[in-house]
């Protein structure tokens, strides 16, 4: 490497960094700021105001919509664990025809966009009685974010050798008591993998939350947030300070756990 | 008797191919349930509402033929929300797979700072769509806004920026480009990974110039990658609905509607569910046909190399 490039390579990394932060920093700057203080955005306040912060906790009930988006993706990543997991094991190791057929089937359901099956979805739910249930939207986003978990799962299967899976055969092990002995104990790093992932595509989901769970009282932080944006009058201060907020618990998670979320994200992306 | 031992050890591998078929039936069923009543039942039953004028909650509705799939195609304000989806769809994952592939070329190399910056242009990725839109709207906002207090000290006018249709569209698909771009390139830096340093190395040797070292080594190399990376695009970018939702709603008008976002306005707004659900399958049609037919060329290219 040339000695021009060992100086310009660490400028041009700084550089990015601060481009992709800035309306994160513009963002918390109108947070931080007294709904009187008109200097430019660009500038960070020199005191300390977090009463915009305290709104969005107790106006937009933040707490509450963070402990309902906590059990929504909870529940949904059990879910996803556990049926991925099932489904992908023979899925993996049984070459037929059927299975052949099946892994188009789950391809084919990664490709239906949310909003194009929402109408009949919607009345569906409705005539089950289960819009504003959480049983309801947890089996939706199960549904939705399992085809990319069974893959996950069924590429990292087929890395794992068939010894032990062949010893048990003869020791008279069945399909599910060689999944559930064998196979299962050795899922750990995919597991974290759709965790992180699918994990993540649940806490951020708006479209299911904004059509099945219409009441305030079970509203999702995607959904608490936009309230305060959609008013026409909003409290600019407040409104930047909940959608700060929302960002931190990710940004947290990242930070702690930025080594698996790269190489969940990677793992399964190329072969 | 060796007949009799050899049915009846028949009989009992025949149990046992019976048990263990059940097994598999018993781990595919709670998907294969799930995917019935929640995709499949609702596309089918989508295709019968498109038939309908079904206002979305009422009893009563009447089949109407095929009046909504003639409307979608005369309807002026569908014809832009197609435009715009081909431009969401198809714009961001050329726009992201470029960017993206750059950024894996720049990180690749080892630098001070490398790190940090790497997970300051990854970190938008794991934020919702929506917020981002919303934190974006403290940038462009017409009074007070981030970019017009800059243009401003550069003594340029004020800009509203999402007032006009192509510059709204264009800084939709920037934002939603510059927010996910950190994906593809956490891929493409994956795929850089693996390709041996010793062809690079023989192919400098023979004083290969650098842009051919690219054509030749590392573009067919990272195939996988690109299929993965072009396949993830096109699908989210196609039916972009969360950063439309929180930037414009759909307006001016109707200039920056995408298919997703028109979808909505026609069931919540308009409670138009039949000509809703109508727009629904042409969505799903149009992401099936695309992505299909890009992955084919792709996966061709990919057998040629």
């Amino acid at each position: 490497m040339s000695r021009t490039w060992k100086i310009m390579l660490p400028l041009v990394g700084a550089l990015l960094a601060v481009i992709h932060l800035l309306p994160i920093y513009v963002a918390l700057s109108v947070a931080l700021k007294r709904p009187t203080d008109l200097t430019s955005r660009w500038q960070f306040p020199n005191y300390l105001y977090f009463e915009h912060f305290k709104n969005a906790f107790i106006d937009g009930e933040l707490l509450r919509a963070f402990g309902n988006t906590l059990v929504l993706t909870v529940s949904t990543a059990i879910l996803l664990v556990a049926i991925g997991s099932m489904t992908a094991y023979p899925l993996a190791r049984i070459r037929s025809r059927l299975n052949r057929v099946w892994m188009n089937v789950i391809l084919g359901v990664m490709m239906v966009p949310t909003l194009s099956i929402i109408v009949p979805l919607y009345s569906m739910m409705n005539r089950l009685n289960a819009i504003n249930t959480y049983w309801g939207i947890v089996l939706i986003l199960t549904t939705y974010n399992l085809p990319l978990s069974i893959f996950l799962y069924a590429n990292f299967i087929r890395t794992i050798p068939r010894e032990l899976d062949e010893a048990a055969k003869v020791d008279g092990c069945g399909h599910f008591g060689l999944f559930y002995r064998i196979v299962l104990p050795q899922l750990a790093p995919v597991t974290a993998a759709v965790l992180i992932l699918k994990g993540l595509k649940v806490w951020n989901d708006y479209e299911f939350p904004l059509y099945f769970l219409q009441k305030p009282r079970n509203q999702t932080i995607t959904l608490a947030i936009s309230r305060f944006f959609s008013d026409t009058s909003f409290d600019f201060g407040s409104a930047s300070a909940a959608a700060v907020l929302a960002v931190v618990p990710v940004t947290v998670l990242f930070l702690a756990l930025q080594k698996y979320f790269v190489s969940g994200l990677t793992d399964g992306a190329i072969k | 008797m060796p007949s009799d031992a050899r049915s009846g050890r028949r009989a009992v591998l025949n149990r046992s191919r019976l048990v263990s078929r059940l097994q598999l039936a018993a781990m595919y069923a709670p998907a294969m349930l799930l995917f019935g009543a929640f995709v499949f039942y609702p596309l089918l039953s989508g295709v019968r509402i498109s038939f309908t004028d079904w206002n979305g909650y009422s009893q009563h509705y009447s089949y109407i033929g095929l009046d909504h799939y003639r409307k979608l195609f005369r309807d002026p304000n569908i014809r832009t929300a197609f435009v715009n989806t081909l431009i969401y769809g198809i714009g961001s994952t050329i726009v992201q797979n470029a960017w993206g592939l750059a950024y894996a070329m720049l990180f690749n190399r080892k630098f001070a700072g490398r790190t940090v910056a790497r997970a300051a242009v990854y970190l938008p990725v794991m934020i919702s769509g929506l917020i981002m839109g919303y934190i974006w709207y403290f940038m462009l906002q017409y009074s007070g806004g981030a970019l017009n207090d800059a243009m401003a000290a550069f003594g340029l006018a004020p800009v509203d920026w999402l007032a006009d249709q192509r510059r709204a569209v264009s800084l939709i698909l920037f934002i939603t480009s510059i927010q996910y771009v950190g994906q593809a390139m956490v891929i493409y830096l994956a795929g850089l990974q693996t390709i041996p340093r010793m062809y690079y190395e023989a192919a400098e040797m023979d004083g290969v110039r650098a842009w051919s070292r690219f054509r030749r080594i590392t573009l067919p190399l990272l195939a996988p990658a690109i299929i993965t990376n072009v396949t993830l695009k096109l699908i989210g970018g196609l039916q972009l609905f969360d950063l439309v939702m929180a930037l414009t709603a759909g307006g001016p008008g109707f200039s920056t509607h995408s298919f997703s976002t028109m979808i909505n306005y026609l069931y919540f707004v308009s409670q138009n569910a039949g000509y809703s659900a109508t727009l629904g399958i042409a969505l799903f049609l149009s992401i099936m046909t695309i992505t299909v037919v890009v992955n084919r060329y792709l996966y061709r290219k990919e057998v040629e190399y």
